[in-house]
């Protein structure tokens, strides 16, 4: 059992200054887990996956990553970077690369793979997310939901064994946010790893495994997606549900 | 369907498009709007054209019409117009000093060859890749030619001047500053205190002092520095005063577009396994120098006139080729002419570069 868990966070404590931004995090993901984290703005989700992958410093508590911790070991942090796939809000695609370039650029460079050989699996990751016909165009040329998807690709070119993903949906039109998460739906469904922030509820409810709550730098609720969204146990939580439902009605 | 709803539809035609009225279309409503629209601006427009009509005939009469172009002797009776015929007899010197004779067509081969990048970088004839990969192979080639060595006879570079040094001087300084700039920049931008403080260092000590005192500097100081028994000549130290002076400011350009560039870029590369350096490498300072290649030119237009200012540490450059040709005992008075000459060059080509930036940033899309 704990031989599985690929993730193991213990007591994360990061300040920004003197504002104390994650407080006493305790987290255990498993192998093939699918994990969604939701809470108000601001409180402190996507500062806990950056810190998974050390797009953030954590000053207090570990972060082991497949039996790897995180420390100021620059190579430490890269090979367990090049195993944790991310995908941001904002897409951030390279935008003086083509589609198909975005995707080969590590490939090549971290994983030394000649250049036919990259090309040729960046067009079958292409394929998966349905875009392969708009591999020579240039990110701004694509919708959002294009270049959304050709950032899960990019992502997934490099064989990550875990996904995180920080809003990949929040700045989608509604008609486009069903593409994304059909995607992601997929990946779930072939036992990938994921962390996943996102208010999109409907996801949570089929794909999670677990539900976590965040306010104010704290995990406060940890449960299934039909217990957490059925009986909550805290009134904080209960609050951003009902704020949440009156809100996609 | 019921008829009676059918024929209560109305069927749309559009008006066929009128010609605008006469005084808002056209030339004359160009003029109308932009030269006459008020009182203020239609005095100016008449203010202006006296003084072009006092001045433009002028010129154009001592410029062109009563212009001497060839024989010298001719010149000193007809003092009305411009004496060309001055700036055809020195023509040589101004454009490669003293260059010995025999060589001249050295001169002329290295000029062909830039002017052979410069036609393929303005008509976009080659790959951007391969331009810059041109572009950073000239110098080396051109020193051979000009200085000779390797089956080559020697020129001594106290016999270079005129145009060409002008040239050489901008054209090196600008390749070399290029990359010395973009490692201050990104040293500034450092994690590192030291590297960040030296770079800070290094490019506010240059930004805070004029190009002047850096080429008097590197021309008398430097050799106070130097272990004994180096010795770099005249030209090369002002030539690494002008790239110290040009990379500083360079850096500070590509600060400028590396600030521009989202921090999402950078997480982005990195979260896919990329080392920082190889982030900046391949993605942050390719976009970060595509913004700036405008400003970049612009850069070049100024280090181009600045290095005019070479006269005062004894080299001959194109203004100072100028300067001397007008101290010919044979050739007294035509100071007109000769700084005429030399503003018209200078402007031709900086003109040309300026034209050349414009064109890129519009075409600057990706
Ligand atoms: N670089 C920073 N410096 C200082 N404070 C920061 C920084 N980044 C984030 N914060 C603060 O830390 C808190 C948590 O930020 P975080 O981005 O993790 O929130 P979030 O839960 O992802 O919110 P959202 O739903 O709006 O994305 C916020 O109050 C934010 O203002
Ligand atoms: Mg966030």
């Amino acid at each position: 059992m704990n031989q599985d868990i690929v993730i193991d966070i213990t007591d994360l404590n990061k300040w920004y200054g003197h504002f104390h931004v994650l407080k006493h995090i305790n987290l255990k993901v498993q192998k093939g887990e699918r994990i969604v984290i939701c809470g108000p703005s601001g409180s402190g989700k996507s500062t806990l996956i950056r810190c998974i992958n050390r797009l953030e410093e954590h000053q207090q508590g570990s972060i082991v990553v497949e039996g790897t911790e995180l420390t100021t070991n620059l190579k430490n942090i890269n090979d367990i970077r090049k195993n944790v796939g991310m995908v941001f809000q904002g897409f951030n695609l390279f935008p003086h690369l083509t589609i198909l370039e975005n995707l080969t650029l590590a490939p090549t460079w971290v994983r030394q793979l000649p250049e036919e050989k990259a090309k040729k699996m960046a067009m079958e990751f292409l394929a998966r997310v349905h875009i392969d016909s708009q591999a020579h165009k240039f990110p701004g040329q694509l919708s959002g939901g294009q270049q959304q998807r050709a950032a899960i690709a990019r992502a997934l070119c490099m064989n990550p064994r875990i996904m995180l993903f920080d809003e990949p949906t929040s700045a989608l039109d509604p008609e486009m946010i069903k593409e994304v998460l059909d995607v992601m739906t997929e990946l779930a469904e072939e036992g990938m790893t994921m962390i996943c922030v996102t208010h999109e509820m409907g996801f949570a409810r089929t794909v999670a495994d677990r539900v976590i709550f965040m306010d104010a730098g704290e995990i406060i609720e940890e449960a299934p997606p039909e217990d957490f969204f059925t009986h909550p146990t805290f009134d904080r939580t209960q609050l951003f549900l009902n704020q949440i439902r009156t809100q996609s009605i | 369907m019921n008829p009676a709803a059918a024929q209560k539809i109305n069927i749309f035609i559009p008006r066929p498009n009128e010609a605008p009225p006469l005084d808002t279309a056209g030339p004359i409503g160009w003029i109308r709007q932009n030269l006459f629209n008020g009182k203020g601006n239609s005095l100016l427009t008449i203010l202006a054209l006296l003084f072009l009509l006092k001045t433009v005939p002028a010129l154009l009469s001592w410029a062109l019409f009563k212009a001497t172009w060839v024989s010298g002797a001719a010149c000193d009776a007809t003092r009305e117009g411009a004496c060309w015929a001055f700036v055809v007899e020195k023509f040589r010197i101004l454009m490669v000093g003293i260059y010995p004779s025999p060589h001249l067509w050295r001169p002329a081969v290295s000029f062909g060859l830039l002017a052979t990048v410069v036609i393929l970088t303005l008509f976009r004839l080659v790959s951007a890749r391969t331009l810059a990969f041109l572009w950073f192979s000239l110098p080396l080639p051109l020193f051979w030619i000009i200085n000779g060595g390797m089956g080559l006879a020697h020129v001594d570079q106290s016999l270079w001047g005129g145009l060409m040094l002008s040239m050489g001087l901008a054209v090196v300084g600008i390749l070399f500053s290029l990359p010395l700039g973009i490692l201050l920049a990104l040293g500034r931008r450092s994690r590192m205190a030291s590297v960040k403080a030296l770079s800070i260092g290094i490019i506010e000590l240059i930004r805070g002092v004029p190009l002047i005192t850096i080429l008097f500097m590197a021309s008398v100081m430097l050799p106070l520095f130097l272990p004994k028994g180096v010795n770099i000549n005249n030209l090369l130290r002002v030539q690494i005063g002008v790239i110290l002076f040009s990379s500083a400011y360079i850096a500070e350009v590509i600060r400028g577009g590396l600030q521009a560039i989202p921090p999402g870029q950078m997480e982005a590369a990195v979260s896919t396994g990329l080392t920082h350096w190889q982030a900046t490498r391949l993605v942050v300072l390719p976009q970060a120098l595509r913004h700036v290649i405008p400003s970049i030119i612009g850069r070049c237009v100024a280090l181009f006139k600045d290095t005019s200012l070479v006269i005062i540490v004894g080299l001959l450059d194109f203004l100072g080729m100028i300067k001397a040709s007008t101290q010919d005992p044979e050739w007294l008075g035509y100071e007109a002419e000769a700084y005429v000459f030399c503003a018209l060059v200078y402007w031709i080509i900086c003109f040309s570069i300026s034209r050349y930036g414009r064109s890129i940033e519009k075409n600057n899309a990706w």
